[in-house]
């Protein structure tokens, strides 16, 4: 008797758990998700707390010498250089440089090898660490090994070719030995040499050495001075000398600004007083000073905090640096493999990457380029590139910081609606919407977003311009309820006064 | 107890002693020397006015504008809070009574702390209507709202130095001296009550372990 009542149970029970079940399953069909969430991609909000946010770049491949048809297996590759749609990579230990075009989203064709050049008695390279190409399509190629920067034409002729500078102030015992270099509009070459720490080296386009650019400027506080004085010799050469640093990698993005980055950071000054000794990412305007707009929350440096342990502890080492078109630029640390984007402002947009063997995490990453709003990463360990699209998160994100510094600030406020959609941690989309709102005159609604997000600035200048509305509004009550204020205990208080002498009066005495 | 509640007298003396407090703030000197002499101040005014202390601690948390104050919800202790006020005023009372009394000081614990209690009115008669002023202020207008909190604490300390020569009877010198040493015996009290807490802590632990280790056994 049991066992049918458990079986019928059985059936009774059956039905009431596949009914639910058939339910949902026709429900959720209507919202299937497209896109996995494949890494982790985050940001740090207003208290440094890591929040997490969907993918706003997916892999699209990862692409080694097998997939791109070259017969040898990358070696060492040190550097990326995209000029529109064709992506050279320096194969420093082959002593080549490969050029690939990009011929369909996920597709790279070998279009030739460059390892030797007509023209030139030294007509091979010797480790080629950068390449960079001119708006009037020549080729400068940082020829480490033979201690000369090359220019060619794209045939691989030989144009000319940038030297040790004999001048006075680049110390002649040392040897040149160019790593990497941009080139401007007019053809003068920046270049960053190994061993020098007086900044970048300028060339103009005939060859002559012009200068350094942009050495950091040597500040130290007082009581590092007086130490110094008082410190014996022993003690003073163990000291941290006070020199510039050297710079690891530059970018020139399209303002004509120079992006440079240095590893060479202590972590000690960095997150409450961010000195100039210490800034990992700086940009250089032709003069050399460093303009750098640093208006978030946290300074430009990476990670705010990290794990203390083995291998991955310790500040982001900011190892290339990459600028869109609109002005957001993305860092690549070389500890964790991250990658951070930054907008104009300074404001981190996310980060994303990793260190490990998976599509989209790395080994060693050492370059990062764009094509487009697309990005490459070059993995020198693994001898690859990953090749990274924004999902529509990403895309979302963009467009609104465009529509916004276009002008179209009612659009960008809707756009920034749909980013919260997709991501309710998104500390911008509150604050895009709150800017969008203060400029369409809504203080009110502006002074709720900020509020959320503790932008003490926006907030301000929104609540400014409300209570101003408020006030002029009101100001008919206001006066009124102040005069009454006033007025009423000096009423009270002389009819109080009035009574008095009427009850103190003599006439009134009998 | 109930007849002194009922008695509208009591209720005229407490009302007056916590007006007393107001010119005791303007009037540092006269005001704290009456306090315990004249017996102008009581112990219920003196406790309603720390009480109003801690209240306008915590009432800064919540309604001062995020514009001047931001607060991480996530990692408030509002006993720490409370026990920031009590904590050191009951330290600094025992630490001063004590101290003082092996120095010819005249006061009385009940003294000290009293007017140390009525030293402290400044604090919640300028935040309270601080907190409502940063709601009003945009950022710039902003230093009022610092400036006034500044105001507050210093106002209370030099009080609280006032009270404390007024009561034990010292020249300005002795009192600063005496001050200084006061702070040092409320470290000293700190370091005792923290080899308590640790002794105890050890001991309890060790009894714990002993009767965990007995009941796997069993």
């Amino acid at each position: 008797m049991y066992i049918e009542m458990g079986l019928d149970m059985k059936r009774k029970y059956k039905i009431w758990i596949l009914l639910p079940v058939l339910i949902c399953l026709l429900l959720d069909s209507s919202i299937m998700v497209s896109a996995q969430q494949e890494g982790y991609t985050y940001n740090y909000d207003y208290w440094g707390d890591v929040q997490y946010y969907p993918d706003a770049y997916s892999v699209v491949g990862v692409y080694t010498a097998a997939d791109l048809n070259i017969d040898t297996k990358l070696n060492n590759p040190c550097s990326v250089f995209v000029y529109e749609d064709l992506l050279y990579i320096c194969d420093t230990g082959n002593n080549r440089i490969v050029e690939l075009r990009r011929t369909s989203m996920t597709k790279f064709e070998m279009v030739r090898i460059i390892d030797s050049f007509t023209g030139n008695d030294a007509g091979t390279f010797s480790g080629p660490t950068d390449i960079c190409i001119s708006d009037d399509g020549y080729m400068y190629i940082c020829d480490k090994g033979n201690n000369r920067i090359v220019k060619l034409d794209m045939e691989l002729n030989y144009v000319m070719e940038f030297t040790k500078p004999t001048d006075a102030t680049f110390d002649q015992a040392l040897s040149f030995l160019p790593s990497r270099l941009v080139v401007d509009s007019v053809g003068r070459v920046y270049c960053i040499a190994d061993n020098i720490n007086k900044g970048l080296i300028k060339y103009e386009a005939d060859g002559t050495f012009t200068g350094f650019l942009g050495a950091s400027e040597v500040t130290y506080d007082w009581t590092d001075y007086i130490w110094k004085k008082l410190a014996t010799e022993a003690q003073r050469a163990a000291l941290e000398s006070f020199v510039p640093t050297e710079y690891d990698n530059i970018y020139r993005d399209s303002e004509g600004f120079i992006f440079a980055c240095t590893m060479n950071v202590s972590d000690e000054k960095l997150i409450d007083d961010i000195t100039d000794i210490s800034k990992p990412v700086r940009r250089l305007n032709l003069r050399g000073t460093d303009v750098l707009v640093s208006n978030g929350e946290w300074p430009v440096m990476g990670d705010i905090q990290w794990d203390t342990a083995g291998n991955y502890s310790g500040m982001s080492l900011i190892t290339d640096i990459t600028v869109l078109d609109n002005g957001i630029y993305f860092a690549l640390d070389k500890v964790r493999g991250h990658i951070f984007a930054y907008d104009t402002q300074g404001n981190m947009l996310f980060a994303f990457g990793g260190s490990g063997n998976v599509d989209g995490y790395f080994r060693t990453p050492v370059s990062i380029e764009h094509m487009g709003y697309d990005l490459i990463v070059l993995d020198s360990l693994d001898s690859s590139f990953t090749l990274f699209t924004p999902t529509e998160y990403g895309t979302l994100t963009y467009t609104a910081i465009e529509q916004y510094n276009s002008g179209e600030y009612i659009t960008s406020g809707d756009t920034w609606k749909s980013v919260l959609a997709l991501n309710g941690n998104a500390d911008q989309a509150y604050i895009g919407i709150g800017r969008s709102l203060l400029r369409q005159g809504e203080y009110k609604k502006a002074m709720e977003y900020f509020e959320l997000k503790y932008d003490e600035e926006n907030y301000s200048k929104a609540f400014k311009q409300y209570r101003k509305n408020l006030v002029e509004e009101h100001i008919i009550q206001i006066v009124l309820v102040v005069l009454v204020l006033i007025a009423i205990p000096l009423i009270v208080g002389k009819f109080k006064k009035v009574k008095h002498e009427i009850d103190t009066a003599d006439i009134f005495r009998v | 107890m109930l007849t002194a509640l009922r008695n509208k007298d009591t209720y005229n003396h407490y009302f007056k002693t916590l007006k007393y407090s107001l010119y005791v703030i303007t009037h540092p000197l006269d005001g704290t020397w009456d306090l315990t002499h004249e017996k102008r101040g009581s112990l219920a005014a003196a406790n309603t006015i720390v009480i109003l202390t801690v209240f306008a601690r915590i009432l800064k948390l919540q309604f001062t504008s995020f514009l001047f104050l931001q607060v991480y919800w996530e990692g408030i202790n509002i006993f720490l809070y409370i026990a920031s006020v009590l904590f050191p005023l009951a330290l600094w009372s025992i630490g001063n009574w004590a101290l003082t009394t092996l120095f010819d000081g005249k006061g009385r614990l009940k003294q000290v702390y009293m007017a140390t209690a009525y030293a402290l009115t400044p604090y919640p008669l300028i935040q309270i209507p601080m907190c409502i002023l940063s709601n009003v202020v945009t950022l710039e207008e902003g230093s009022f709202y610092a400036v006034a909190g500044v105001i507050s604490v210093l106002w209370s300390a030099a009080l609280i130095l006032c009270a404390t020569m007024q009561i034990h009877e010292y020249t300005m010198s002795k009192t600063v001296l005496f001050t200084i040493f006061s702070l040092f015996a409320m470290l000293v009290m700190i370091f005792i009550l923290l080899i308590f807490f640790n002794m105890i802590n050890q001991g309890v632990a060790y009894f714990v372990s002993m009767i965990k280790e007995i009941m796997f056994r069993m």
